[in-house]
């Protein structure tokens, strides 16, 4: 019974605007590369979180099992994991290589005759583990510190700079080492926090915290402009509390950027994890990491280049993966990035 | 005659009272003397606004008159004097004991898209000082935000969009509906149709007429624009660098103004002939200003303005002239006014 301009009408007044998110979203998807990088994290993470299944049903194993005189069947014949090495001084022992067969060894042996294979697969959890939520909770605090103290000015701003200074005057790695080293042996108390010597919120938690300022520096930046614009001084005229102000006024203005710092940081994390462990001051044996896995295989470089060389490719896939989504996901949420050539 | 510029009389009709406000900003200081140089942004002004009137400041930018609307609604801190609003003393009330006085006085900015978070959609926009004040449930809310909608002239198919779907002009709407959701008494309105089309000013223009009309609001109406402030204003002040120089009825000041440089600022106004003026008057000489606004950093000894007035004679630069209060309730800060006192 409604005429033509009564059913134009009604879908005109329903109408709900795609928000900023769901605009960049379609965004991200359109773009191809951060697509693939995207199915390229999935699969490596899926892998990763399958570790116990392959270690248990596929490999017959466990990827702390040493077997230092074990054999096992290759090509119908039972042949040692480890052998006595034949060349040099005749020192050490070389273990099997890869067999490529996934039931046992499918990339050798280290040199304790653990399944280099299982190994990579719950070091990949470690690390991405690691990766993540370091990064997690590196965006949070250093959104967090950023916002206050970009908000607040005055002394709150000059402390918290400060003290983001000390962090940043320190070469990255040598702090991390630092810190690690200190923490290894007792753990770290922080009033209610308190984290195990051998765990792996230990490394987390070193990771986050030498990279809080990197994040919240850029966030500090942003605050500083934006707290000048006159909505957030109409958000002040209507009588709004400071936090108030800061949770729904700055918040959902410099939370793309958290988001994308986010890959960005992971990737970063990991790589920070990786050489930590590497230097034997990050995941604790027995806990294996991508990281601890190349140094594993340092020893082997000339006769099982396979024990570090599988990890690396692990790494470097999947920071590289994780730095082109991170690409796009900035695209995504900051157009004007774009339009700039990005960086 | 009094030569007392501050406003002694208790009128009870006088919602907002600004006693000598100066806001002073600090400079990095040179780095070799370490002494400091003070921006006076505001500079030991006295106006009251009367309930229900409209207030006109204008100014050149940068003579502080922005500056003074923040100042008369506490949105930044006052270095010196005092402001009342409707009786309550509020020159150094914290943030805490301001926010029952805020839902009272509202401020309509100039640039609507900066006004408006670019990622909060336009009902939530003007239902948060709403939410602030706790007005009541979600539903009452929800009304009260339609209702305001309506009464700017945004329909409710407006209330999920996001700011930048809207025009400039529908974006001011959304601002002015933000600022009358508390039901204020007061409206300090920064420039806030010198960002529009011309075609829209004057809807804008209207819609604060009407809206004035129907709540029987107060308006402080900064603009660097006569044509503007002369439309919408009862009483006009003329700043020039952080100093009220003429305060005055609108009729009287466009009628014959008394301080050089208001004179300037209407010659700079362009005539038009619509037939109705008498074409026995005079055509208007256009003057002229020399050289630019002086720094406000270094302002000039004397009278500010001696150094561009075409008037200006010895004592201009040697004595400042306070503003002076005619019986007539014309108010002018100059030696040699250009319209005899009385």
């Amino acid at each position: 019974m409604s005429t033509l301009t009564d059913q134009l009408a009604v879908p005109e007044a329903r109408r709900r605007s795609p928000g900023p998110w769901r605009t960049a979203a379609a965004d991200l998807s359109r773009n191809r590369s951060a697509v693939a990088a995207a199915l390229v994290l999935l699969v490596v993470v899926t892998v990763a979180l399958l570790a116990p299944l392959y270690a248990d049903h596929i490999a017959h194993t466990n990827p702390f099992q040493s077997h230092v005189s074990g054999t096992t069947v290759v090509d119908g014949r039972t042949v040692p994991v480890l052998t006595p090495s034949s060349t040099g001084l005749g020192l050490g022992v070389t273990p099997i290589g890869p067999t490529w067969d996934f039931g046992h060894y499918f990339l050798g042996a280290d040199n304790q005759g653990r399944d280099v294979m299982a190994r990579l697969l719950y070091g990949g959890r470690t690390s991405l583990f690691i990766g993540v939520t370091a990064a997690l909770l590196c965006c949070v605090v250093g959104t967090a510190v950023g916002v206050v103290a970009g908000y607040a000015g005055g002394v709150v701003d000059s402390v918290i700079s400060r003290v983001l200074d000390v962090i940043w005057a320190f070469p990255v790695y040598l702090l991390a080492i630092c810190l690690s080293v200190v923490l290894l042996t007792d753990g770290l108390s922080l009033g209610p926090v308190t984290v195990e010597a051998g765990s792996l919120w230990l490394p987390v938690v070193i990771i986050a915290a030498i990279y809080v300022p990197y994040v919240a520096r850029p966030m500090r930046g942003q605050v500083l402009v934006l707290r000048n614009k006159e909505f957030i001084q109409a958000s002040i005229g209507s009588g709004a509390p400071a936090l108030r102000v800061m949770r729904r006024e700055v918040l959902p203005n410099v939370l793309p950027t958290a988001i994308v710092f986010l890959p960005l940081m992971t990737a970063l994390a990991m790589l920070t994890e990786s050489a930590l462990s590497f230097l034997s001051v990050g995941v604790q044996p027995p806990d294996a990491s991508w990281g601890t896995i190349i140094e594993d295989g340092l020893g082997l470089l000339y006769t099982r280049p396979t024990v570090t060389i599988a990890p690396g490719l692990l790494i470097a896939l999947t920071t590289a993966a994780l730095n082109v989504l991170g690409d796009g996901v900035r695209d995504a949420l900051d157009p004007s990035a774009r339009l700039r050539g990005g960086v | 005659m009094t030569t007392d510029p501050r406003p002694r009389t208790d009128d009870p009709g006088v919602l907002l009272r600004a006693t000598d406000v100066t806001k002073h900003y600090a400079l990095r200081g040179d780095s070799l003397t370490r002494r400091r140089k003070v921006l006076r942004a505001v500079d030991g002004v006295s106006l009251e606004v009367r309930g229900g009137e409209t207030l006109g400041i204008v100014g050149e930018s940068g003579c502080g008159k922005s500056t003074l609307g923040r100042c008369l609604v506490r949105l930044t801190d006052i270095t010196g004097g005092r402001v009342e609003f409707d009786g309550q003393d509020i020159t150094t009330l914290s943030a805490r004991r301001l926010r029952p006085v805020r839902p009272g006085m509202q401020l309509v900015f100039q640039d609507p898209q900066a006004s408006l978070n670019p990622r909060r959609r336009a009902g939530d926009i003007v239902a948060e000082p709403l939410l602030i004040h706790r007005y009541g449930d979600s539903a009452a809310v929800r009304r009260r935000v339609a209702e305001l909608f309506d009464v700017v002239g945004l329909s409710a198919a407006h209330l999920d969009r996001y700011p930048h779907e809207f025009s400039g002009g529908q974006r001011q709407r959304i601002g002015i509906a933000r600022a009358l959701a508390t039901s204020p008494k007061l409206i300090v309105a920064d420039e806030p149709v010198s960002a529009l089309d011309v075609s829209i000013q004057a809807q804008v223009l209207n819609l604060f007429a009407d809206l004035q009309d129907e709540f029987g609001l107060t308006y402080v109406f900064i603009a660097h624009d006569l044509g503007v402030v002369r439309h919408v204003s009862d009483r006009i002040a003329v700043m020039y660098l952080g100093e009220i120089v003429e305060l005055a009825d609108t009729e009287t000041l466009y009628g014959a103004p008394a301080h050089p440089y208001t004179e300037a600022l209407m010659s700079a106004v362009p005539e038009i002939d619509d037939g109705t003026g008498d074409p026995q008057a005079p055509r208007r000489e256009r003057i002229v200003l020399t050289g630019d606004v002086p720094d406000p950093v270094a302002r000039p000894a004397g009278c500010a303005f001696h150094t561009r007035c075409p008037y200006a004679r010895e004592l201009c630069a040697v004595e400042r002239p306070r503003l002076a209060v005619t019986p007539s309730g014309r108010a002018v800060a100059c030696h040699y006014p250009l319209v005899a006192a009385g």
